[in-house]
């Protein structure tokens, strides 16, 4: 297996694996329920003009996510 | 089928349905709920939480007619804010004030069918009758993506509805199925992870037993509460039982130790099942080119770190201008209305009492009330325009950051920034923020923005407090951006030390979709800026009118006899008493009773402080704002206390400005908050900690001042 990287350090325009995910907390759960699952394929699409929140593209929809949970999620690089 | 109670069975209702309108934020619901009920909603309020109950009536192609209920958007029924908690408690009929809805209407984006059918698919274990609307079909085709709605609707067995609701394309198949006498359950099945699977049935048989929930509810409600855990609890939802929740605790203790992680089983189990589904269902016919979008292309320039903020700053600054002053256009015309109106009435009744409470009670009342309709109006046109078209989602994106260094987050931006015009509609404009606390605390500061109530009395201090007119017009400028300053640097320092203490939430989270930009449908926002202006009059108005007839009250009565002055008439009024009975309060800040009086008036609406001033000091209303003012002005320079000293020092006048700028004087703000927090503790609070902070500030400036020799 490739090396995993947090999904906040993904450069913009960079494809990932959604590789590892935390089992605790509302913000994760809801993530998850959007559709962001282990194996699940993304894309960093940009960040905010103040380099916080992210924004991704995950199952052909844009969602963003604030660094601090994007730290907790590790990508394998495509 | 003999696991189907009656009552969500399948068979003809006695009376005409009542459906539930569900679905993900952004897949054009409101659209859907508009074009189906025109103008017959009625909007009110969930009892005990601020969540809109939004009910419209529908009528079949017979003409009998149906109910619909539009339920707060939600990406699943695990629920993460009261909006959510209420859709989720009454599809699952747990809300003693909303009857279980018996069919399910639920809109999915067919551009974005995997997350959408997430929803869909906790839906269908209800075990109730739904229909399918796959929305925004037409952006789909365009898109390259071909929905086999038939073999949909073969594999699910419910109708599914292909539509476009903002060009109206399926709306009347919709009203056909939404009339049908019987429609079927779904066949839809899938399998619970066999991790999970005893857990469920466990769970399933204590809600029947213990909660006496039918079978297929208790099923869905089982699996929910693995996702769940019953966090997010409102007002008005029944608990349940004491058994359920030890077995949840039990199971989730057990898991731990496992480390099985219960809520990935099943989110993963459910996406199994849809991407099976979508397999077949979905085909691409993907000729477009895979560069990017048209909402990419713009998004460069929306979210770009230098144009994004000049788009930013000029939206918005046309945005605060058009309520700042184009609003004044409206405003003008209705004071002249009502004017006119007044001097009418003022003929067709006797002087005396009753005309005075008709004249200036009751009609200046409603005056009070409709002179904001136009900010508001505006603002919530605005508001609507920036929903519809994405560009709302884009500012919350970018202002995010900042906001998030005294613990709000990007969507309290336009609530504040409309409050230096007014904090009414700024106030109602917190409600787009959906995390209940920000809201709160968006709701708590926002009065300390300076409003354009302020401004007035700012302008006649200043002019009052710099010694004549040699002073170079910078200084001016300067104690009035200090004014500005200081109120936005009061909210901004209270919304910090409130996420910090007495509203404390795990910091907000910012997990949002920036949906497609769209062309405003302006249908939409038209109505939604009617309501609004509506549930203001009805909700907040009626307070308003209430309180201001009050207020008149106090400084008209008792009446002393007709030949004094106006001013001695004030001041023997109750509101003039009170200004006497404030003086210890306020001597300790360097303010005597007259200006007590002015503190008191100001209630009806900050700049009636000057009129107050007015006729204390009994300067003469020329008609002219400007000549006016220089009058008062000069009234003020000359006021003196009994022992000869001046009154209205340059120290006095700035305390003055600095009390204005924090303390919460007005009743229609108090109204406003009332009705968005759904109780009068908050208004009281606001109220409380507001004026308790003025006042405090004040007396350190004057005792500091006064000690300094100013």
């Amino acid at each position: 297996m490739a090396e995993l990287v947090t999904l906040s350090s993904l450069a913009v325009g960079a494809s990932a694996v959604l590789r590892e995910f935390p089992k605790q907390g509302v913000a994760f759960l809801r993530l998850r329920e959007m559709g962001l699952l282990p194996g699940t394929t993304l894309t960093l699409v940009r960040t905010a003009p103040l380099g916080d929140p992210i924004e991704i593209k995950v199952r052909g929809y844009n969602l963003t996510l604030r660094k601090s949970e994007a730290d907790h999620i590790r990508v394998e690089l495509k | 089928m003999n696991t189907v109670p009656k009552h969500i069975s399948a068979a003809t209702p006695s009376r005409s349905p009542v459906y539930a309108l569900v679905g993900n934020p952004n897949c054009g619901k409101s659209t859907l709920f508009n074009a189906l009920t025109g103008l017959k909603q009625k909007v009110g309020n969930y009892p005990g939480v601020t969540v809109e109950r939004k009910i419209g009536t529908a009528y079949t192609q017979h003409g009998h007619p149906l109910t619909i209920i539009d339920l707060p958007g939600t990406y699943s029924l695990a629920a993460r804010s009261p909006d959510e908690a209420v859709t989720r408690d009454v599809l699952l009929g747990r809300r003693a004030d909303t009857a279980m809805p018996d069919r399910i209407v639920c809109v999915v984006d067919a551009t974005n069918l995997e997350r959408n059918l997430y929803l869909v698919h906790q839906i269908l274990d209800l075990g109730r009758p739904v229909i399918l609307v796959l929305n925004m079909m037409d952006v789909a085709e365009e898109l390259g993506l071909r929905i086999h709605t038939s073999r949909l609707e073969h594999i699910l067995g419910i109708p599914v509805i292909s539509c476009a609701a903002s060009s109206g394309r399926g709306v009347i198949e919709l009203k056909l199925a939404l009339s049908r006498l019987d429609l079927p359950l779904s066949r839809h099945a899938w399998d619970v992870p066999v991790a999970i699977a005893a857990a469920v049935s466990e769970l399933q048989a204590s809600l029947q037993d213990s909660d006496n929930k039918p079978p297929l509810i208790a099923r869905a409600e089982a699996l929910l509460l693995l996702t769940d855990s019953d966090r997010v609890r409102v007002a008005g939802s029944t608990p349940l039982s004491n058994r359920t929740h030890d077995i949840l605790a039990q199971w989730e203790k057990r898991w731990s130790a496992e480390s099985t992680d219960w809520a990935a089983e099943l989110v993963n189990a459910r996406y199994d099942s849809i991407g099976r589904l979508t397999a077949e269902i979905v085909s691409t016919e993907s000729t477009s080119p895979i560069g990017p979008s048209t909402s990419d292309r713009i998004d460069s320039w929306v979210t770009h770190p230098v144009w994004g903020w000049l788009i930013f700053g000029v939206i918005m600054g046309a945005m605060f201008l058009s309520i700042f002053t184009l609003a004044g256009i409206p405003m003008g015309w209705i004071e002249n209305l009502v004017g006119a109106l007044s001097g009418r009435v003022s003929g067709l009744i006797a002087p005396g009492d009753f005309h005075d409470l008709v004249i200036d009670g009751a009609i200046a009342g409603v005056e009070g009330v409709i002179i904001f309709l136009p900010q508001i109006m505006i603002l919530f046109l605005f508001i609507g325009l920036l929903e519809s078209t994405g560009y709302m989602a884009r500012a919350a994106f970018i202002m995010d950051r900042l906001m998030s260094k005294v613990g709000l987050n990007g969507r309290s931006f336009i609530p504040l920034l409309g409050s230096y015009a007014c904090a009414i509609p700024g106030i109602m404009a917190a409600r787009t923020i959906e995390q209940p606390k920000d809201r709160l605390v968006t709701i708590l500061v926002a009065p300390f923005m300076s409003c354009s109530a302020r401004l007035p009395v700012y302008l006649l201090l200043i002019a009052a407090l710099v010694p004549n007119e040699q002073v170079p017009v910078g200084l001016k400028i300067g104690i009035m951006l200090l004014m500005y300053a200081l109120g936005t640097f009061g909210a901004f320092g209270f919304a910090w030390f409130f996420k910090k203490t007495l509203l404390r939430s795990s910091p907000p989270l910012m997990i949002m979709e920036l949906p497609p930009y769209r062309l405003p449908r302006i249908r939409d926002v038209l109505q939604q800026m009617i309501e609004r202006a509506g549930i203001f009059v009805k909700r907040a108005g009626t307070i308003i009118l209430g309180l201001s007839i009050v207020l008149w009250f106090l400084a008209t009565y008792p009446k002393s006899s007709a030949d004094l002055p106006q001013q001695e008439q004030l001041a023997h009024s109750f509101a003039g008493q009170a200004g006497h009975a404030l003086e210890p309060v306020i001597a300790p800040l360097g303010f005597d009773w007259r200006i007590g009086i002015g503190l008191i008036n100001s209630f009806a609406a900050r700049e009636v402080f000057n009129s107050a001033m007015g006729v204390i000091f009994a300067v003469e209303d020329t008609g002219d704002e400007g000549t006016t003012r220089l009058h008062l002005r000069d009234a003020l320079r000359a006021a003196e206390r009994p022992d000869g000293t001046k009154l209205f020092t340059p120290l006095i006048c700035l305390n003055l400005m600095v009390f204005y700028v924090f303390a919460m004087q007005c009743i229609s703000t108090i109204a406003v908050v009332k009705r968005e927090t759904n109780s009068w503790k908050w208004p009281l609070f606001q109220l409380g900690y507001m004026t308790g902070f003025a006042w405090t500030l004040c007396l350190i400036v004057y005792q500091v001042g006064h000690a300094l020799g100013y």
